[in-house]
């Protein structure tokens, strides 16, 4: 990168490693904790989308959207999320290749599972074999993100439940006193006032979504475990820049950063708590307006 | 291959006894539900293990970071903030890369009717790695849950104490710590069911499974792999995770009514889940 590091083999001590740490590779791993801020800020929105979506439905009037809400919410609970992570890496992918195949070749007759295999026609792979590596890579990113947002959308449904049962009753019996039908007072009176007893819930869905992303790296994706692998592993003299076994040390700096990332979280998470105390019918709401006045 | 066969073949391949080789070509459900349900073995010795030891530890870890002197009270907090702020998997990784850089020592220890070599490249393996990791790791979870406890202990109870004439140890021992267990028992259910969650992801860190040597995780992704069929294994994994879940909450809710059972029934405290205890 710099005209400087053009020889390694001459450089020492200081230099070497300014060099070392800003070569083509390094690089890569660098952005790799973008794609994890990335990963982070996509699914965030929308796991809490999907929470919400199920919560509301759980307490739909209707049974059938009912039971989904509920069987989604419940899914998380005795099982272990990796689990999911696997799995639904390889559902989603086969269920969008049998749609497309269903569309795409209506006349296909071979079955598509035969034996260990799933083989749909050639039209239908996602992506095409045909296509390039960057379209491959960011299909699978976008399975990994909808795969966690799924499986964070469940964790977050059961907080918004339980937020949602924890608006006092009278709130809601004044709104039908007002007249308000069941779906003015859901979104007037219940949706504002549920987000305060859903916010320690919601900060802990946070804090696991942090340290749930180096779970990519079981999906296949090139984020920053693999990266740490890759670079620490011992380099003979073949190699620009030879060093023994590192990976020790790339696995601290990972604990550093997830640690670094965790704390300021809860820093901002405290302040949050804090400002929408503002105003509501709980003990911190109530110092928080003695304190005003 | 019928399930008799699957059965006698593959109950204890986890551990090395029975068949070498894992089924390939043509898999039936029995060698599935055997393999995987073999693998169980595994998250159970993780777990059981880890929890075991990590409890008393765990309360030590409480009472260090309640004290008052800043020497043991700083200790616990950092101890406390590194392993729950870091991701389990990270700390798996980073553990591991640790162990391998050991000496290769060997101690002999005797035992009174055998003597046994220990050797410090155990650490290297999952069996005694992996667990120390994990009874790190829910120490360190079960530490601040106690702590919150112990933060919570009415100060009527500890006034009682005080009026009895007991002091430090029996006033710990007779009050603080049972009402500490009662306080925080419901949590540590849920600890407790996702220390078990955990412990599936021991052998997709470094650690090596020798001899296709695994757990119940491991297993079904080697079914899933093989079959292209993810529909078959993951949700019989997942039934056998719910059954251990509720073994756990019948457990520990047995224990719960133990520890409640001086109080009016109202007041008791209900085991309810609350997902905020993953790593």
């Amino acid at each position: 990168m710099f005209e400087t590091c053009a020889d390694p083999s001459q450089l020492d001590g200081l230099h070497w490693f300014a060099c070392y740490l800003t070569n083509g590779v390094h690089l890569r791993f660098y952005t790799a904790f973008l794609t994890v801020l990335g990963l982070l800020a996509v699914t965030a929105p929308v796991a809490l989308a999907f929470g919400f979506a199920a919560a509301s439905a759980s307490r739909s009037h209707v049974a059938p959207l009912r039971w989904i809400g509920r069987i989604y919410t419940a899914m998380v609970r005795g099982v272990p999320d990796i689990a999911f992570f696997l799995f639904f890496v390889i559902a989603l992918d086969q269920a969008i290749e049998w749609s497309v195949h269903q569309i795409q070749c209506p006349d296909w007759t071979e079955p598509i599972r035969q034996g260990a295999n799933f083989t749909v026609c050639p039209q239908a792979k996602v992506p095409l074999n045909t296509a390039p590596q960057e379209v491959h890579e960011f299909y699978n990113f976008t399975l990994a993100v909808f795969t966690f947002a799924i499986v964070f959308g469940a964790f977050c449904a059961n907080v918004l439940y339980g937020a949602m049962q924890a608006v006092p009753r009278a709130q809601m019996e004044t709104a039908e006193a007002y007249g308000m039908s069941r779906r003015q007072a859901f979104w007037r009176v219940l949706v504002p006032q549920m987000w305060i007893y859903a916010l320690p819930g919601l900060s802990n869905v946070w804090m696991i979504l942090i340290k749930a992303t180096p779970l990519l790296f079981l999906l296949g994706i090139e984020d920053i475990v693999y990266w740490a692998r890759e670079l620490g592993g011992s380099r003979t003299s073949q190699y620009a820049y030879p060093h023994g076994d590192w990976r020790l040390w790339y696995f601290l700096a990972l604990l550093v950063f997830y640690l670094g990332f965790t704390r300021i979280s809860e820093i901002v998470l405290g302040r949050l708590t804090r400002r929408l105390s503002h105003g509501q019918a709980t003990m911190a709401g109530d110092q928080a307006r003695k304190a005003a006045a | 291959m019928t399930c008799g066969e699957a059965l006698s073949a593959y109950a204890f391949r986890s551990l090395g006894f029975g068949e070498r080789l894992l089924p390939r070509g043509d898999i039936g459900l029995c060698e599935q539900f055997v393999l995987i349900g073999s693998g169980l073995i595994w998250n159970v010795y993780f777990g059981i293990l880890a929890l075991c030891l990590g409890f008393f530890f765990a309360v030590t870890l409480a009472v260090a970071k309640n004290s008052l002197s800043p020497w043991i009270r700083k200790p616990a907090e950092w101890f406390i903030f590194v392993f729950r702020g870091s991701p389990l998997f990270i700390q798996f990784f980073l553990a591991y890369e640790a162990f391998v850089l050991l000496p290769r020592l060997g101690f002999d220890l005797n035992l009174g009717f055998t003597e046994i070599t220990v050797e410090t490249r155990w650490f290297a393996r999952a069996w005694l790695g992996a667990l120390f990791v994990l009874f790190l790791n829910t120490s360190a979870y079960a530490g601040e849950i106690f702590y919150g406890a112990l933060r919570a202990v009415p100060r009527g109870d500890l006034e009682a104490a005080d009026a009895y004439g007991m002091t430090g140890w029996a006033k710990f021992r007779r009050v603080i710590f049972p009402t500490t267990m009662r306080l925080a028992w419901p949590a540590y259910t849920n600890e407790a069911i996702f220390l078990f969650h955990a412990t599936t992801l021991v052998f997709f860190t470094s650690f090596p499974a020798f001899q296709q040597k695994g757990d119940a995780l491991y297993y079904a992704q080697y079914f899933a792999d093989r079959t292209f069929n993810p529909f078959i294994p993951y949700p019989i994994l997942a039934g056998y995770f719910v059954m251990v879940t509720l073994v756990i909450i019948t457990i520990f809710g047995l224990v719960n009514r133990r520890l409640n059972r001086h109080l009016p029934v109202e007041r008791r405290q209900r085991v309810r889940y609350r997902p905020n205890l993953i790593r």
